[in-house]
């Protein structure tokens, strides 16, 4: 079976010639769940909109590739490149009042992508979206579909984007901190859905966090990043019984406990990051830009 | 919520009374042959400045007195009020045609097409307003399509700065990025996710604009640079009225005031209807 997303050396600068993302590689496999663990500002959702091709005109990829299910996305024409995109993947993302249109009711705005870009009649999609929000467990479809979306609570909204998210069966889901905007009862709730649906549809998932905790909880890999590199990569087992690189050891020590919530407060160690700032360092000097 | 509560009801009654005297003065303009008590052009010196009717010396049929020339104010106002709202409409929508499509497209796209299109709503604003009307209403001739014309070609500017940050501010939210992602061409993206945003502030911002067009036009009738001289027009009169300030206040006071809330109802009417059609805001 085809590798789901194959990310191989992916370089990607700004306007001044600053890297934000140095040569990552990463793979998520069928079916599996990929963690994408670092603290905010390492170019995490970077990566997200890398692989979704909605990178802010600002930032640009200047080597390594994308596959997806084997497609080489920068071998496609742009059209192609949308259809492919917008046919195997979907985007769970971070703050889910702004990810709903704000004049649009629910249900139109869940229908309309099944009908106008996937060419669904509405009655299918109708029956579809109805499934999905049973699957996300919300209790009232009817209402929720005629509501707008400030109508819903931030939990709501989250399953309904879940459900959005689900409802065409894409082979490949980026979830970029999908529980980091809520309250901290409904995230553990989300966490499961998120979890649960996984499991019942077999979609793979590339799933953006900061938190040790949910990387634990909810993937079979990880991928450690810094500064807009991977730094380890491992089974999410055997990254927490063995840390091989001193960063996801000081990033583990930074983690808070159930038992001593100050430890929350601790900052990463500051020679490991001072450690990590040379080596980058260098490895940007030794770097040349391809197409000069 | 209770605060969205309190500003939706303000609003409300905002509504009905702007849109009420909205209503009154348009539907009076409309019927004005069946509703005008007398003849607009109609002069008689025997009735020359004939004072409104609660005060000594009225006639009645002339509620708000007569002019110098003898002739009905308030049968001239409600004429008035033909061409006054003709240009509104007509000068409103065709400025808020223009500058909505170029703002939305400025602040959709961004990039060169937002580049030109701000450098020139900045050479275009640079220009003293009612300089600009007097100057184009010279070059284009007096007449009622001139000044329609020179009106929208002044002030289609205010939609397109307004709906251009608007349109901007939507287009950096996730929703039009997920849309992106679902496979939706840019096009359609403007139109179907955000539009439908941006729709209160044109509405809003389109009833402003009537109101300021009715003022533009009062402008330029005033310094008789706007329709022909014989049709009654809100400026025309208060010009008029102007000249015989102290022989009949009325014949200058009744169509400022008619002018003023006119004006004035537009405008709190266009934010009553924002206030009332955005979602967010309740
Ligand atoms: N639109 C943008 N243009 C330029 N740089 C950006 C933009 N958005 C984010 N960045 C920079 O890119 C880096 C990675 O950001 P991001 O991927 O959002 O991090 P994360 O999701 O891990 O918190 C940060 O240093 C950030 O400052
Ligand atoms: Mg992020």
């Amino acid at each position: 079976m085809n590798t789901c997303l194959d990310i191989a050396k992916l370089s990607a600068v700004l306007p001044n010639g600053q890297r934000v993302l140095r040569s990552v590689s990463l793979t998520v496999q069928p079916g599996e769940v990929r963690a994408l663990v670092g603290e905010s500002g390492a170019g995490k959702t970077m990566i997200g909109k890398a692989v979704l091709g909605v990178l802010p005109s600002s930032v640009r990829i200047v080597e390594g590739d994308m596959r997806l299910e084997g497609e080489d996305l920068g071998k496609l024409d742009p059209k192609a490149r949308r259809t492919l995109i917008g046919a195997r993947t979907a985007l769970i993302p971070q703050d889910p009042l702004t990810a709903l249109n704000p004049s649009r009711r629910i249900g139109p705005q869940m229908t309309d992508r099944l009908v106008r870009i996937l060419g669904w009649s509405g009655e299918k999609a109708d029956k579809r979206v109805r499934q999905l929000l049973d699957e996300v467990q919300i209790r009232d479809p009817e209402r929720v579909l005629r509501c707008y979306p400030h109508e819903l609570s931030g939990g709501m909204r989250q399953r309904v984007l879940i459900a959005g998210a689900f409802v065409a069966e894409p082979r490949l889901i980026v979830a970029d901190e999908p529980t980091t905007a809520l309250d901290v009862t409904v995230q553990k709730q989300i966490l499961r859905l998120i979890a649960q649906l996984q499991r019942e549809h077999g979609t793979a998932i590339l799933f953006v966090t900061h938190d040790l905790g949910v990387v634990a909880k909810i993937s079979q890999k990880v991928s450690v990043l810094y500064a807009g590199k991977v730094v380890e990569e491992a089974d999410t087992a055997a990254l927490f019984s063995a840390p091989q690189h001193p960063y996801t050891r000081a990033l583990m020590a930074a983690t808070p406990r159930y038992t001593d919530p100050f430890a929350s407060l601790k900052p990463v160690d500051e020679a490991v990051l001072a450690g990590l700032a040379a080596e980058i360092a260098s490895a940007d000097k030794a770097w040349r830009r391809p197409h000069g | 919520m209770d605060e969205g509560r309190v500003s939706r009801h303000r609003a409300g009654a905002k509504l009905w009374l702007a849109g009420g005297w909205l209503l009154l003065a348009l539907l009076a303009a409309i019927l004005a042959p069946l509703v005008a008590p007398q003849d607009p052009l109609a002069q008689d010196l025997m009735l020359e400045r004939l004072p409104p009717f609660w005060i000594d010396g009225a006639e009645p049929g002339y509620w708000l007195g007569t002019d110098s020339l003898g002739r009905d104010l308030l049968s001239r106002l409600i004429f008035g009020g033909r061409i006054a709202f003709i240009v509104a409409f007509a000068a409103a929508s065709t400025a808020c045609l223009v500058g909505s499509a170029l703002g939305l497209v400025a602040g959709y796209f961004g990039g060169w097409a937002d580049r030109v299109i701000s450098r020139i709503v900045d050479v275009w604003m640079a220009f003293p307003p009612v300089l600009f009307a007097i100057l184009l209403v010279a070059v284009l001739g007096t007449g009622l399509s001139s000044v329609v014309l020179a009106i929208a070609i002044i002030d289609w500017t205010r939609f397109c700065r307004v709906i251009r940050a608007e349109a901007m501010g939507q287009s950096r939210m996730d929703y039009v990025e997920n849309a992106r992602i679902a496979g939706y061409g840019r096009v359609g993206i403007m139109l179907r996710e955000v539009l439908p945003n941006v729709v209160p502030s044109i509405v809003a911002l389109l009833s402003l604009e009537m109101g300021i067009a009715i003022i533009v036009e009062a402008i330029l009738s005033f310094v008789n640079l706007s329709i022909s001289t014989d049709d009654p027009t809100w400026g025309g009169i208060i010009a008029e009225g102007r000249l015989s300030i102290h022989q009949a206040w009325w014949v200058l006071v009744f169509p400022l005031v008619t002018l003023i809330l006119t004006v004035l109802s537009f405008s709190q009417f266009g934010e009553a209807l924002k206030t009332r059609f955005d979602p967010v805001l309740w």
